[in-house]
């Protein structure tokens, strides 16, 4: 009998060791399945990307094989005759993303100068949390205000004075003649400027803190004055990470798509002065792709986005290049 | 280089007050603009914000968000596109964050230090800032152009696209702040891997994620250009998921543009609801950081 029980108790042993291996062996694949999972969605990531470039590739296939390497210096942007030419929008784009530079670089950098140096430290958040928020306004609302309020101001205001000085300088006074519009490159340039303003300065803030204070504590310990201390302390030490936020900035300032749109004038045609309407690379797909009818139109335009894709991917690489190495230093 | 930067620094010599004077003038004058190019920024926020009030508000009432898209000249709401929007949103969320999750729990998790990680970080920060009217194309040929037509399917395919970095990002970056002591711990007890990621670090980081996944609608809700050639716009009411839907962003673009009095003003009400929207959204996910950030 005590025998019995003996067998017994064994019995339930084994069986408790079956549903132990059992268990085991579930959490042992589950496991497995979870790594797989992650590693998939990660490698997914990659995939997307080639996915994008490859689609863009075999789209843009039959326009680059009609006009070759021709696309990229033609003037010609005729949809009657299938006659297609890409220097209107990248000279286009090229520029607008120039005239935003050229604005929001000095001043992203004294915003990030004012913020580390000369702000009160309880405003400092506010202040840099609202100029943050610049960047979050969606930039369908930049393009409607841009078309309706900004460009009607600058009509009125901005461009007949510029007309009237820098017009009549010779050299640079063809860049400034012509009726005011309101519309056109100018304006576009000025509203990117406005958009990407808090990525150059978000970004140089941060890079700005990460100045070591007992090299500022220094410079000014030997009587330098706060611009001194901005000028060759601060600024030499961040230069790779400024110019890897300015970098992220022109990227998001060549693709910019709606804002552009509303207030670059829509034509295909490169003129000498920054009043005269133009067009971008993006507010060219955006406005003419479901009109496109034949299919040598579609391809074009897809051309362009490849083209788009491959200068701002460029771009992009740099910046984060820029910014990986100055975060590795940081950390 | 603090010595280079330091020696190229002119210093009050001999040269006396003059040089002194010229010095503080200059500093003064770089201050001065400091101040200026911050307000200049912050003016531009007060001007579009207030502009967007000015021109908003009087079209602001209930029917806006009850009746449809009129036809031209005639008074209606933004019923049909508010909702395509929630309903693209929705389906590009539930697309975009599983992905984006599990991407980024692979490069925190598993393969902090592989190269694959690095490669696909570097990846997702392209994709992060890539002009959202290519992934728009992209979409196109590989969505619309197979099935012959426009839809909401599409369009949250390509809003998808977009949350993806967004999700991959703010999860790494949450992931790699959680102590090591939690993961050892979990190990102690004998829970596996997985369940340690899932049960004991994605609570950890719920804030985290939470904060990752409203920016990535605010992302989103905004954006036209992807929308334009993938879900199109509609005049009427629709909930399939296989037509083309309006949108609130595409709606606007369209309404703005028109002739028509009653449409550029229901533009510039879908404006104001749109960009207090995405405002909201976005100081929501940082007061959430930071709440998270003090506790």
């Amino acid at each position: 009998m005590a025998d019995a029980a003996l067998q017994g108790g064994q019995f339930m042993t084994t069986v408790k060791a079956a549903t132990r291996a059992r268990v085991l062996d579930r959490l042992r694949l589950g496991d497995l399945v979870f790594r797989y999972l992650t590693r998939g969605a990660a490698i997914a990531v990659l995939v997307l990307l080639g996915g994008v470039i490859l689609s863009l590739l075999i789209g843009a296939l039959p326009a680059i094989r009609k006009f070759g390497f021709g696309f990229l210096i033609s003037q010609k942007w005729n949809p009657v005759t299938d006659e297609f030419g890409g220097l209107p929008a990248i000279y286009g784009t090229l520029v607008t993303s120039f005239i935003a530079m050229l604005i929001a670089m000095p001043v992203g950098l004294m915003i990030a100068f004012f913020l580390t140096e000369l702000c009160p430290t309880w405003l400092r958040r506010p202040i840099g949390i609202a100029i943050e928020l610049l960047a979050g306004i969606p930039s369908i609302i930049y393009g409607i205000w841009g078309l309706f309020t900004f460009a009607p101001f600058l009509q009125h205001t901005l461009q007949p004075f510029l007309i009237g000085t820098l017009g009549n300088v010779p050299g640079i006074g063809a860049l400034f003649a012509g009726p005011p519009f309101g519309i056109g490159m100018l304006t576009a340039g000025l509203i990117l400027a406005i958009m990407v303003l808090p990525f150059v300065s978000s970004i140089s803030r941060d890079v700005f803190e990460s100045v070591p204070i007992v090299l500022k504590e220094a410079a000014y310990g030997i009587g330098c004055t706060t611009w001194e201390v901005m000028r060759h302390v601060v600024l030499p030490h961040a230069r790779s990470g400024v110019i890897g936020g300015v970098m992220l900035a022109l990227g998001r300032a060549l693709g910019e798509t709606m804002a552009v749109t509303f207030v670059i004038g829509n034509a295909p045609s490169i003129s000498a002065s920054l009043f005269a309407p133009g067009t971008t690379i993006s507010a060219v797909i955006a406005n003419e792709f479901t009109e496109a009818v034949s299919p040598l139109y579609t391809s074009s335009l897809i051309t362009l986005g490849l083209i788009l894709f491959v200068i701002s991917f460029i771009v992009l690489a740099a910046a984060r290049y820029l910014l990986t190495r100055v975060q590795r230093r940081i950390g | 280089m603090s010595d280079a930067a330091l020696a190229s620094t002119t210093f009050p010599g001999g040269a006396g007050r003059g040089r002194y004077a010229a010095r503080r003038r200059r500093d003064i004058m770089a201050t001065g603009f400091a101040y200026a190019a911050t307000l200049f920024g912050l003016g531009w926020l007060v001007l579009i914000l207030g502009s967007l009030l000015w021109n908003g508000v009087s079209g602001l009432s209930l029917s806006v968000f009850t009746e449809m898209t009129p036809p031209p000249a005639a008074a209606g709401g933004l019923l049909n596109p508010i909702v395509g929007s929630l309903i693209m949103t929705v389906l590009a969320l539930v697309i975009g964050t599983p992905i984006g999750m599990l991407a980024g729990t692979y490069m925190a998790e598993y393969g902090r230090y592989e190269r694959l990680s690095s490669t696909v970080r570097f990846i997702n920060d392209i994709l992060l800032s890539a002009p959202s009217i290519v992934i728009g194309l992209f979409i196109y040929e590989v969505v619309v152009a197979p099935m012959g037509h426009f839809s909401a399917l599409a369009g949250g395919l390509a809003l998808a696209v977009l949350v993806i970095p967004v999700v991959v990002r703010t999860t790494e970056d949450m992931l790699v702040l959680v102590p090591n002591a939690l993961r050892e711990a979990a190990a102690s007890i004998g829970l596996p891997r997985s369940l340690t990621i899932t049960r004991i670090c994605y609570r950890a980081v719920r804030a985290g994620m939470m904060t990752g996944v409203l920016l990535a609608i605010a992302r989103i809700s905004g954006e036209t250009a992807p929308l334009l050639f993938t879900s199109l716009n509609n005049q009427f009411w629709n909930a399939s998921l296989n037509a083309p839907t309006a949108s609130l962003p595409v709606v606007i673009f369209l309404f703005a543009l028109s002739p028509y009095k009653e449409w550029q003003s229901l533009a510039w009400t879908g404006a104001l609801i749109l960009t207090l929207t995405v405002l909201g959204l976005s100081i929501a996910a940082r007061a959430l950081l930071a709440s998270k950030r003090d506790g």
